[in-house]
């Protein structure tokens, strides 16, 4: 593949957009032709077909219904919502796991479809152990104690009088990518890696609160604990809570809905998302960390000689193409842009690369600015697609030297079985010779 | 709003600085909340230090409590003798949590099922209540005797298999040095 190939500008006849192959119906994901016909054209014999029998595509061009009638008039008051067009683009629960209850459950963001770095907010994904509670805002309430000069309560008109803080962070739960290591078990990326979303956070640096209560000696760790029916609950240690860690009411420009926390959760930059406690009531501070069930028998990685590791916290560096991705539909040979999302835990994406070939041959991806700590950031990269079989992946690297490393290199020390988290192996979509795009994690 | 937060930032004299993330955002010498006493914490002060039993609240109960108030409220989850029911897998043997390598100190048992136990009704079991479950399921694995009754002391004490106590390593990643070859890799 030559540069020159590569930097081809788009042509009219060249597809400008992946269509995507799937479709919801009923509930399941099934595949669907008639879409990725209708958007592709890209073969002279289907855009005949489709013309003849929907007249999607036209010869001369009609005015249309909308500039033919009024639209909808504006609403005295109103939340708005997406494009009837675009409600395809759900949050969805896992398809591999069939959980019996859905109150301790989970549902991924549709990261194939998002545009930018920002996560709309009905889209952020979803853990929860107890359900959704529904909290009033007038009489929810934060303590701090412990070993602390002061114990304190705090109301959120309390919280919300302090100056804030906004800052733009991804998040992802461990648990992303829990499916798909040795074996293919997701279609889409979405169920492979929508256990992600970033956005930016408003709230207040715990440490001006911690400042008020004031920190005894000795103190090491703080307990979050959350206000709903699981009150889940992780130790944090002090020197990142002092660091970096928020405790935000906000995101995306609002406040937090009720699936994220609503009114208060934690934030802890970079740190996997099971610590960003929702539902904030309580910290507590002490000398040494809780050892809970969300730190022991959850939340751990599976070792060699059955040991588990802990307070694996940090969300390491990781990347994924997310078009095409899984279930989407090539449309014809030529020139694509291939699109994703880069990130780490541990600071600044510092590269990109690409892979068309199976990971023989890598190149180098464009970051689209802004590149920011703990933050998603997208990258691009213009690819000539032959119309052969192929297997493309993105690797990442990012501000420490960390360079993204495969499923093998991370099995060299990890036991990989049974419920395994933290996977941030390099993640391959396969192509065939009709354009279809699937899982090639194995 | 935003004006009135500026105002009272800069007014004010600076307690805290920072040079990482809050670069150029200080604390204000304010405090917008109210001193509270541990006694008016009590209810919501449900945490157990696992490790040490710090935190483990007076009271205590039996297996065969344990057993008659599991049977009530918990075997249509959790199955009969918690070995499995219509929500959730068996508790006991060799699987995770239990001995498989979850629990590596009693306590934490004791900690779940105070702050998330039942799941249609958390918080709702007294603590008597809550030392007798966790007695009847550590019976069940044979950590503790049929007869047993466990209070703060008894549950601090009772030693999880060695393999599961020990059974965890502190977070030494990174644990992969990949390179970042370009060709004919």
């Amino acid at each position: 593949m030559t540069e020159e190939k590569i930097l081809r500008p788009i042509s009219k006849t060249s597809p400008e957009k992946y269509s995507e192959g799937t479709a919801r119906e009923e509930g399941a994901l099934k595949p669907t032709t008639r879409r990725s016909f209708l958007t592709g054209a890209a073969s002279a014999v289907a855009a005949a077909t489709v013309a003849s029998t929907t007249g999607a595509v036209a010869a001369s061009l009609e005015v249309q219904p909308s500039s033919k009638s009024m639209g909808r008039t504006t609403v005295p008051q109103g939340y708005g919502m997406p494009s009837k067009y675009e409600d395809h683009v759900t949050r969805n629960r896992t398809d591999v796991y069939v959980n019996k209850q859905n109150y301790s459950d989970w549902s991924m963001t549709p990261i194939q479809h998002q545009q930018g770095i920002i996560t709309p907010n009905g889209l952020i994904f979803e853990r929860h152990h107890a359900g959704i509670p529904d909290i009033d805002p007038d009489t929810h309430e934060l303590v701090i104690h412990g070993m602390v000069r002061q114990p304190m309560r705090y109301t959120m008109d309390n919280l919300m009088r302090y100056p804030s803080v906004s800052k733009f962070h991804f998040m992802e739960c461990s648990g992303n990518g829990l499916t798909d290591w040795l074996a293919v078990k997701s279609k889409t990326v979405q169920q492979t890696h929508g256990l992600l979303s970033c956005s930016q956070f408003t709230g207040v640096p715990v440490s001006w609160l911690l400042d008020e209560v004031g920190l005894e000696s000795g103190a090491k760790w703080l307990l979050f604990e959350g206000a709903d029916g699981s009150a889940h609950a992780r130790s944090i240690p002090i020197d990142k809570a002092l660091d970096d860690v928020m405790l935000v009411f906000a995101s995306g420009g609002e406040m937090l809905r009720p699936e994220n926390g609503y009114p208060l959760r934690a934030f802890i930059p970079g740190w996997e998302g099971n610590t960003s406690v929702k539902w904030l009531r309580r910290i507590k501070v002490s000398d040494q960390p809780w050892h809970l069930r969300s730190e022991t028998a959850r939340y751990t990685d599976p070792m060699p000689e059955g040991k588990f590791r802990q307070f694996s916290m940090e969300m390491e560096c990781k990347s994924v193409i997310t078009n095409p991705s899984g279930g989407m539909q090539m449309q014809g040979p030529g020139l694509y842009e291939l699109q994703g999302f880069a990130w780490s835990g541990n600071g600044t994406v510092k590269a990109v690369d690409i892979t068309t070939d199976g990971g023989r041959s890598w190149r180098t991806a464009d970051l689209e600015g802004p590149v920011l700590d703990k933050c998603l950031t997208r990258f691009r990269y213009r690819w000539n697609w032959d119309g052969g079989p192929a297997k493309i992946a993105s690797r990442a690297v990012d501000s420490t030297g960390y360079v993204q490393p495969t499923v093998a290199e991370l099995a060299e020390n990890r036991r990989i079985a049974g419920f395994v988290q933290h996977h941030n192996g390099i993640f391959p979509w396969a192509i065939n010779t009709n354009g279809e795009v699937s899982n090639a994690i194995a | 709003m935003q004006l009135h937060k500026i105002t009272i930032a800069s007014g004010l004299a600076l307690a805290l600085s920072f040079s990482g993330a809050f670069a150029g955002n200080f604390k204000p010498a304010v405090s917008f909340g109210s001193p509270i006493t541990e006694a008016d914490i009590a209810a919501w002060d449900i945490d157990i230090q696992t490790a040490t039993g710090k935190g483990l609240p007076a009271g205590s109960g039996s297996v065969a409590e344990g057993k008659a108030l599991f049977n009530a409220q918990c075997i249509g989850c959790h199955g009969v003798d918690a070995a499995g029911g219509s929500q959730y897998g068996s508790m006991v043997g060799g699987k995770r949590p239990l001995t498989g390598g979850g629990y590596p100190y009693a306590p934490i048992l004791f900690d779940y099922i105070r702050r998330a136990m039942p799941m249609n009704a958390p918080q709702s079991l007294s603590n008597d209540e809550v030392y007798a479950l966790t007695a009847y399921i550590y019976a069940l694995n044979e950590f503790i005797a049929q007869d047993a009754v466990l209070d703060a002391g008894s549950l601090a004490a009772v030693q999880m298999p060695a393999h599961v106590r020990d059974g965890f390593i502190v977070d030494d990643r990174p644990d992969t040095a990949a390179t970042r070859c370009m060709e004919d890799c």
